[in-house]
């Protein structure tokens, strides 16, 4: 324990003596770091480990571990990252040897060859160094700041942190405690919590002290207790200061208590492990690294696991990561065949001694190498055999793991790093603001000590006779130095200390009415909205722009099957007697699926044509939904008869299989040479013969399948562009009328698909079949060969499709399987033409749309966002054409727009003259050399920072691809991207990464003075709702990834408008009004002992009672402002809602910046000078009305404070607009309590008691009772607020603001019946074509085929026919 | 405080999320999403408890209101009867403080004409007392109740130090302050190792002019009563001074083991011949340990009742103040003066109030009729709401 404290010292000193320039790093951890930095940590890592020599003893051989002496390909990459310390090391040194050189050769020049020497054999940590793989910045030398407390806390507790990991290797024995124990890896327990009982005392103070405002009070303190500074009494800073730390102690109890109880409760879940042979029930915090433990379905999995065994075949486990990664998918692991071998054989497992050696702990989720040594056999393991803690079992009974990595070590736990600070824009102002503040009162100080200075020497010195100088103080600048102290105590409040809590507890309250919103509720999964971060609550008032997922967040993530095309016919549409199309919604009739016992009862279907086709045995009909039902690869689940449930790869196969089931092509077991189908209630076994699936250069996938007649037929679904490129034009009709419904279906939105069909030749296909399986067993160019083949057949059925169609026509049952010839298609077209288009295509099979259905008020929530004037941006990693078609369907984008740029260019100029083409669009003025912003450009070419907005010529639209965005966000074209995009209303970014989703963010931060919000409820969202100022996760459908690292979280895309129009605007304006009347109270309350020091010798005599100072601000004054901030409304929500323009101010931070502030000073100081001269002239020379004098100090201090009181509340009135109960109750409240309070604290009894602590007695009594007292209280109240009435009178009338304009309207609407809600409008449709698009990259094909995922059979699966209907409907394919 | 005990710990929300999604799992082509429908819940299990807020009208934010607004209606009948209401207030005011007689004698005697200019440069121990005589004349009688008063000018009893030199709890009696006053009264706390009582700058700087005022009449010097009584705050001379207490009532025994303040010729126990005058209850004391907000104030020194209705209490004519100048201001510039007044139901002559009621008043008229003119011209234009729904 003493080295690893001594080394942490010594480490910490050395990075601090390295790290000249890197608080920048420090401060901004765990965000990118400075290259150069990475390589310190190294070096210092390097001497630690000279000095401090840790081997791990534990090798077999006896020797170090950690002695790679070869630079593998990862650490090479490592050293590039740390390029940048080339440039302190000389430049002759640095080309000889690049790689290892560059450090060695800085460790040399540094006179530290002992670095150099031990160098080579730590190259493996650096690798492994937790700092290196990070972004590059570059390298600059800024200010070596060693005043700066807060790094050197960070870089100790960075250190402490570091040294508890230096673990390389991890090595561990199943089965095994004693072994394991001697590494003392952490076992399964989890801490989050910061305190416990004894430290939190210590560790919070501590904490609280490093805020600026705290430390400055504990100065205070400091200042205080020098007797000759001295000019409040103790209590004056000490009851504020112990009120704020208790209140935010508190808190952070509070916090850390559910801390505690959420870590009790995960660490106390329950457990089987393997002990002794037995299945023994643990607690979570018991497991140890070594234990063998059994998971079993529906399990959260207890730490990460390297899996040995599981009831599948081939001891397969299904896992759901949707916490780890947010994918919702199942993901496959299967287990070595060694330890499959084990099976629950709880003999066996006790008896694996496995030998396991791994990587340290790291945060990579996807990546895992080690080895397990059983019997002398060495066996790889990877991230294939893992169950990570966080994920789910699912589909699985039961499977045993073997813990690798527990508690802490996780990865789950090693992800979960250091959550990045979020501020608002408020914060940031305000700090500044205390800064201006300081500097204001460091002036005032400075004006009063000079002032005291000149007085003493002028006068002071002479009223010696009655008033000596106080001991010490021998001159009259001394005296003026004590005094700038002095006057630093007594204008304190200016920096008002309460404020930070006050802010923190508006937020807080802010922060609970989104809690309770019932409008944020969503019943369908019992989700209320939820603020998870309660310190950023104003900013939602400042939104300008939205940065969106798509998937799950705009669009369900539920795929329905919406509308179909068979035949040329189009199904779907329900259509009213006179033939209007009717909208559908939840009073539509459904079609009743009763007919089919196997049907889904939450399909819903409304057109009964396509119901009534299926009845009447229509043939094309039929093997439409044949097709569906046998064309995929999903897999289907039937624990209770009837009872299935598919899981399928995307959720465009699940919708159109589940259509297929309900039309009564029930698809119903499948093993890897068969699919079971029901066909209206008749079972049919197909034989599988081969699946040609799909990737994403195909677009298509197909099966073929031999019916149980004997049949061979092809099925293929695919992309519309890709199956009609293949298409003969002799289709050219029938594509046609295809063609017009798939538009149709693209127009609204929907994902369309291509289905046809093509039977085989006998002698052709086992032809095909053999060169298949040549190529598929080729060791070179496998995936080509393959995809040639595929081709091959599909092309061919393209081909013959159209022919077999022409044919039917002529019923002429005729397979074909060659390219007809030039009269067979004169012969085919001339039928065609010739025959009615009913007849012509009643074979046909058509298209399929699948309706990607939007979250409810979708567009709705767009159309009011948008004229709430945010700019609205869709970051998905769909393609193009679905991004599009969801833009146009969402409202998005519409035909209304001027353009739509798509910027799809696939090098860096390319893109660049697309986006200024389209900037040249928009606005040609932003080309000319007088345009602001080109002028700021020439001027300062690096140092521009923030571009202000630019107004385009009209409305556009932007479309920018994955590809393109690559090369936009590099370099200098990130400014065009950022001015172009900027211009834009919507932006849409369609095939995009994560990490690009948080760098597009990031640009508009960046160049943007803006506000930005990100929403996206899966993992890939994750990093883009962490870089925005605001995340808000979508909790729903995904996993919680999203939800947990966003700051707001609702079910609903739409409850976003509510969020921010109504939510949002409140808690700005609250917090502006607090913040505008906070500073205006504390001002005029302070700025009277400024105008006192010119009338009582610059003496730092304060004006008011110390009493009154010490409880002006926590309580006459807290609550009525607490009140307005809680509870004021402008206009309630509905109007909000109703008028999104209202929202405007807030973007443009109108109510509260540095010029609301100025204001709020002058008017304080515009009070303090009426509250000090009122008080003043009516005093002067002035008398009681019994004679006696009142003009005492003390009836003059009662007399100001007493002005100031009601002046301060008069003013809260003025601000509130919205007088609750609970406002009145406050505000009347407050002043009752000051004058009880006065009246008790002035009276005999309290004198008699404590006589030294209120002086005052008798004065409240004497003076309040003096009616020129009362005429000079009013006459201040009438100064001081008249002029503001008048003013924002004034300001209304000449200057109305948009906003005020909408109070008056609301207020004229008001008297009127309150408006109808807003009608939902009908989606505007378009002519867009759609496209298709597959959800997933790769098929479950091979999986299938495999047959290495099927279950033991199903009891359902292939017994005997299964009819539920006494007339059985018996059809022959075909 | 995001951190993964989120993620673990939030075991009973995720438990609801699963068994929806396990619902809607496979089943992707359903038609859920009833917008706003309205029963629903988590799971089955009719009695699970929803996560639904509470309807009421705090947590929803629908709180019943007030919400007055700055209209036209409000803020310009506001100036006016404002202006209305001040006016008329300010002019009584006004009217009353000129109504009250004052007369004001600067006898510091800075001026060598003065009678007093001898006396410019005493010192507190000069025995015999300087004394001046200023003669002068009231052009009016004063009808009521007369008050004397003394005036300092550029005398800091507000400055910071000198109001914290005092001691409250020995004014109050208190015996072991009175032996052992406290800090705040250095330097003067203790003389030659005696404590002082009263301690403190205050007490020791204590005003000692003697002001006696006589009425000439044909040669004929009368005096006139000057009562010394009933001029403190009945709460400080009966709650906030009072004199040690002991055995009997002695002062001189009560006080004993404390010394004179430095100033003073005499101590705290010989002010007055008077016992519920003396000691720390002696109410020029009283009244000067009041210290004064300004550096230029008055302090209450002698009242002059009426003695009958049929004789003002001071009559128009010539008049003598004889002073017994023991107090030096020369040295820092400070001013001494005697005044004569009459007060009204607002205390002494001041016309601040009335002249700034006045103006005020004036001035929010004034500003009424021009709001009122301004949201005529231009009020009604911008009114008209140029908001689109």
């Amino acid at each position: 324990m003493v080295t690893v404290w001594l080394r942490v010292a010594v480490t910490v000193l050395l990075r601090f003596w390295f790290s000249f320039g890197s608080n920048e790093w420090y401060q901004k951890s765990p965000s990118p770091k400075i290259a150069q930095v990475q390589a310190l940590d190294l070096l210092v890592a390097v001497l630690q480990r000279q000095l401090f020599t840790h081997t791990p003893t534990l090798d077999a051989d006896g020797n170090s571990s950690a002695s790679p002496s070869s630079v593998s390909s990862e650490q090479a990459v490592a050293i590039d990252s740390c390029t940048p310390i080339m440039e302190f090391v000389p430049p002759s040194f640095s080309n000889d040897n690049r790689d290892m050189g560059i450090i060695q050769v800085f460790a040399l020049s540094q006179g530290l060859e002992y670095w150099a020497r031990g160098f080579g054999g730590e190259m493996a940590s650096l690798a492994m160094h937790p700092h290196f793989p990070a972004t590059e910045i570059p390298w600059s030398w800024t200010k070596i700041k060693f005043w700066d407390v807060s790094i050197w806390i960070k870089i100790w507790e960075e250190e402490i942190e570091r040294s508890k990991s230096t673990e390389e290797e991890r090595q561990l024995q199943a089965n095994n405690r004693d072994f394991n124990l001697q590494f003392e890896y952490a076992n399964n327990s989890i801490k989050t919590s910061k305190y416990n009982f004894f430290t939190f005392l210590p560790l919070n103070l501590f904490e609280q002290f490093q805020r600026i405002a705290n430390a400055y009070f504990l100065f205070l303190l400091i200042l205080q207790l020098i007797p000759q500074i001295s000019s409040l009494a103790w209590f004056t800073t000490v009851v504020p200061l112990v009120l704020v730390l208790a209140v935010s102690g508190v808190k952070d109890a509070i916090d850390d208590f559910n801390r505690h109880k959420s870590d009790k409760h995960v660490n106390n879940r329950p457990v089987q492990v393997l002990i002794n042979g037995m299945l023994k029930e643990q607690k979570w915090m018991n497991v140890q690294v070594g234990d063998i433990i059994k998971l079993e379905n529906n399990n959260f999995v207890t730490a990460d696991l390297l899996l040995l065994s599981s009831s599948e075949p081939h001891s397969l486990t299904y896992i759901e990561t949707a916490e780890l990664d947010g994918e919702t998918n199942l993901k496959v692991k299967q287990a070595l065949t060694v330890t499959a071998e084990l099976g629950e054989d709880l003999q066996k497992l006790t008896e694996f001694n496995g030998e396991i050696r791994c990587e340290a702990p790291n945060n990579k989720l996807d990546k895992f190498t080690g080895t397990l040594t059983l019997r002398g056999e060495k066996y790889a393991l990877d991230n294939e055999k893992m169950l990570l803690r966080g994920c789910t079992i699912r589909n699985t009974e039961w499977c045993f793991g073997l813990v690798i990595y527990a508690g802490p070590d996780t990865k789950l736990m090693q992800n979960s790093g250091k959550t990045t600070f979020k501020r608002t824009s408020i914060d940031r102002l305000m700090n500044v603001l205390v800064l201006v503040i300081f500097a204001f009162l460091a002036l005032m100080c400075l004006i009063l000590a000079i002032g005291n200075g000149i007085w003493e020497h002028d006068k002071g010195y002479y009223f010696q006779v009655y008033l000596p100088w106080a001991e010490g103080v021998n001159s009259a600048s001394y005296s003026g130095f004590l005094m700038f102290w002095s006057y630093v105590i007594i204008l304190n409040t200016v920096v008002p200390i309460s404020l930070y809590v006050s802010v923190e507890i508006i937020r807080l309250g802010n922060s609970f009415y989104i809690d309770w919103d019932r409008k944020m509720y969503y019943p369908l999964n019992d989700t209320p909205a939820q603020a998870r971060t309660t310190t950023l609550n104003e900013e939602l008032g400042q939104i300008k722009y939205i940065f969106s997922d798509k998937t799950g967040t705009l669009t369900q993530n539920i795929m329905c099957f919406n509308k179909c095309s068979i035949n040329g016919k189009s199904y779907g549409d329900v259509y009213d007697t006179s033939g209007q199309r009717i909208e559908i919604n939840e009073n539509t009739e459904k079609v009743d699926f009763s007919y089919n016992p196997l049907a889904d009862p939450k399909f819903a279907f409304y057109d009964h044509s396509l119901v009534e086709a299926v009845k009447l045995n229509d043939v094309a009909t039929h093997r439409f939904f044949r097709l569906l039902s046998l064309c995929h690869t999903v897999m289907p689940e039937e624990k209770k008869e009837g009872n299935l449930v598919y899981q399928a790869q995307s959720p465009d196969e699940g919708a159109l299989v589940t259509a297929a089931r309900n039309f009564g092509f029930v698809f119903r077991a499948r093993t890897p040479e068969t699919i079971t189908v029901v066909e209206m209630g008749e079972t049919k076994v197909y034989k599988l013969l081969a699946i040609l699936d799909f990737n994403n250069v195909r677009k298509r996938m197909s099966v073929i399948v031999q019916s149980p007649e004997g049949d061979l037929t092809l099925y293929c679904k695919g992309a519309d562009t890709i199956l009609y490129e293949l298409l003969n034009s002799s289709c050219n009709f029938l594509k046609e009328k295809t063609t017009e419904h798939l538009n149709e279906f693209a127009g609204e939105g929907l994902r369309t698909l291509v289905v046809a069909y093509k039977n085989l030749d006998k002698d052709y296909f086992q032809d095909w079949i053999r060169r298949h399986h040549e190529a598929s067993t080729a060791l070179e160019g496998r995936e080509d060969k393959l995809s040639e083949l595929y081709e091959e057949i599909e092309k061919d059925l393209m081909w013959v499709i159209g022919a077999v169609q022409n044919m039917a026509v002529l019923a002429v049952p005729w397979h074909l399987h060659r390219e007809p010839s030039a009269g067979e298609w004169f012969y085919f077209n001339s039928a065609v033409a010739g025959l009615t288009s009913s007849v012509l295509f009643s074979k046909l099979l058509g298209a399929t749309a699948i309706e990607d259905k939007l979250q409810d008020g979708v567009p709705q929530t767009i159309e009011t966002l948008a004229k709430a004037n945010i700019k609205i941006w869709v970051l998905t990693g769909d393609k193009q054409e679905t991004a599009v078609n969801i833009g146009y369907s969402c409202n998005l984008l519409n035909d209304d727009m001027e353009d739509v740029f798509i910027i799809d260019g696939s090098t860096s100029d390319d893109v660049l003259t697309e986006l200024r083409n389209a900037r040249k669009k928009m606005k040609p003025d932003s080309f000319l050399d007088s345009d602001e912003i080109n002028i700021q450009f020439e001027k300062s070419s690096k140092n521009l920072k923030i571009l202000p907005d630019e107004q385009a010529n009209g409305v556009y639209g932007l479309v920018i691809t994955g590809h393109s965005l690559a090369y936009a966000l590099e370099g200098n074209l990130e400014l065009e991207l950022v001015r172009t995009a900027c211009m834009c209303k919507v932006v849409i970014c369609c095939r995009v990464t994560p990490l690009q989703k948080a760098q597009v963010v990031e640009l508009v931060k960046k160049y943007k003075k803006a506000v930005t919000l990100a929403i996206g409820d899966g993992a890939n969202d994750v990093s883009m709702i962490k870089t925005a100022h605001i995340g808000v996760g979508i909790s729903g459908q995904e996993g919680m990834q999203a939800v947990l690292s966003s700051d707001f979280s609702f079910a609903q895309f739409r409850y976003l408008q509510r969020l921010l129009l109504v939510h949002g605007r409140w808690s700005y304006i609250r917090m502006c009004k607090f913040l505008k009347y906070f500073f205006y109270k504390n001002f005029a309350f302070t700025l009277v002992h400024f105008w006192y020091g010119f009338f009582s010798g610059f003496s730092a005599q304060t004006v008011y009672d110390e009493w009154f100072i010490t409880l002006y601000n926590l309580v006459y004054t807290s609550l009525p402002v607490l009140g307005m901030s809680l509870f004021d409304q402008d206009v309630d929500d509905r109007w909000s809602m109703l008028f999104p323009q209202l929202y405007v101010p807030g973007q443009q931070n109108l109510y509260f910046n540095k010029v609301v502030f100025v204001k709020c000073m002058l008017q304080g100081i515009y009070s303090s000078l009426i509250l000090f001269f009122i008080p003043y002239g009516a005093m002067y020379n002035s008398m009681r009305s019994d004679g006696k004098a009142i003009a005492d100090y003390q009836s003059f201090a009662l007399m100001a404070q007493t002005c100031l009181l009601i002046v301060v509340s008069v003013q809260i009135g003025l601000d509130t607009s919205y007088w609750t109960v609970v406002n009145q109750f406050f505000i009347w409240g407050s002043l009752s309590v000051y004058f009880a309070i006065t009246f008790t604290m002035y009276s005999d009894g309290m004198y008699l008691i404590f006589t030294a602590a209120f002086p005052f007695v008798g004065t409240a009594r004497n003076t309040l009772s003096q009616p020129n007292v009362w005429l000079a209280i009013f006459l201040s109240i009438t100064l001081c607020v008249l002029p503001v009435v008048g003013f924002r009178f004034l300001k209304a009338q000449l200057k109305p603001t948009p906003s005020d304009k909408v109070l008056l309207k609301i207020k004229e609407a008001k008297k009127r019946p309150p408006p109808p809600s807003p009608k939902r409008r009908l989606r505007r449709t378009s002519t867009r074509r759609s496209g298709y698009a597959f959800s997933h990259q790769h098929g479950f094909g091979a999986l299938i085929m495999s047959g290495r995922n099927m279950r033991p059979k199903s009891p359902f699966a292939t017994t005997g026919t299964f009819s539920p209907n006494s007339d059985k409907h018996k059809h022959k394919g075909l | 405080m995001r951190s993964v005990s989120g993620a673990e710990g939030g075991g009973g929300a995720m438990a609801v999320n699963y068994s929806a999604k396990e619902e809607a799992d496979g089943h992707p082509s359903g038609g859920v999403g009833v917008p706003g429908g309205g029963a629903g819940g988590g799971g089955a299990g009719g009695a699970v408890k929803t996560r639904k807020p509470d309807n009421t009208a705090f947590k929803q934010q629908r709180l019943p209101a007030w919400q007055p607004i700055l209209t036209a209606g409000t803020v310009l009948p506001a100036f006016f009867i404002i202006g209305l209401i001040f006016i008329p207030i300010g002019i009584g005011i006004f009217v009353t403080s000129n109504n009250i007689r004052e007369y004001e004698i600067d006898y510091t005697g800075t001026e060598p004409s003065s009678p007093c200019n001898k006396c410019l440069n005493v010192s507190w121990d000069s025995t015999p007392p300087c004394t001046c005589t200023i003669n002068f004349t009231l052009e009016h009688s004063f009808e009521s109740n007369v008050f004397m008063y003394y005036g300092l000018s550029n005398f800091y009893q507000n400055h910071r130090r000198y109001v914290k030199s005092r001691d409250d709890s020995q004014l109050n009696g208190d015996n072991s302050s009175l032996l052992n006053p406290s800090k705040e009264c250095e330097p003067y706390r203790t003389n030659e190792d005696k404590p002082i009582a009263p301690c403190g700058a205050i007490a020791n700087s204590m005003f000692n002019d003697t002001l006696e005022l006589y009425r000439i009449d044909n040669d004929t010097r009368t005096p006139i009563t000057l009562i010394k009584k009933g001029i403190a705050w009945w709460t400080d001379k009966n709650v906030k001074f009072r004199n040690p207490t002991g055995d009997g009532n002695n002062l001189t025994a009560l006080f004993q083991g404390t010394t004179k303040p430095v100033n003073w010729p005499k101590p705290v126990y010989m002010l007055d011949s008077e016992p519920d005058n003396n000691g720390f209850i002696n109410e020029d004391f009283i009244v000067w340990m009041r210290t004064a907000a300004l550096p230029t104030f008055r302090k209450l020194y002698r009242l002059i009742e009426r003695k009958n209705n049929l004789q003002p209490t001071l009559q128009a004519g010539n008049y003598s103040l004889e002073i017994a100048y023991n107090y030096p201001v020369h040295s820092f510039d400070g001013r001494k003066r005697m005044i004569l007044s009459t007060i009204s139901w607002m205390g002494g002559k001041n016309p601040f109030l009335g002249i700034a009621y006045i103006t005020v008043g004036s001035i929010c008229f004034f500003l009424g009729v021009v709001l009122l003119i301004i949201h005529h011209k231009y009020g009604n234009r911008n009114t008209s709401a140029d908001i689109p729904n």
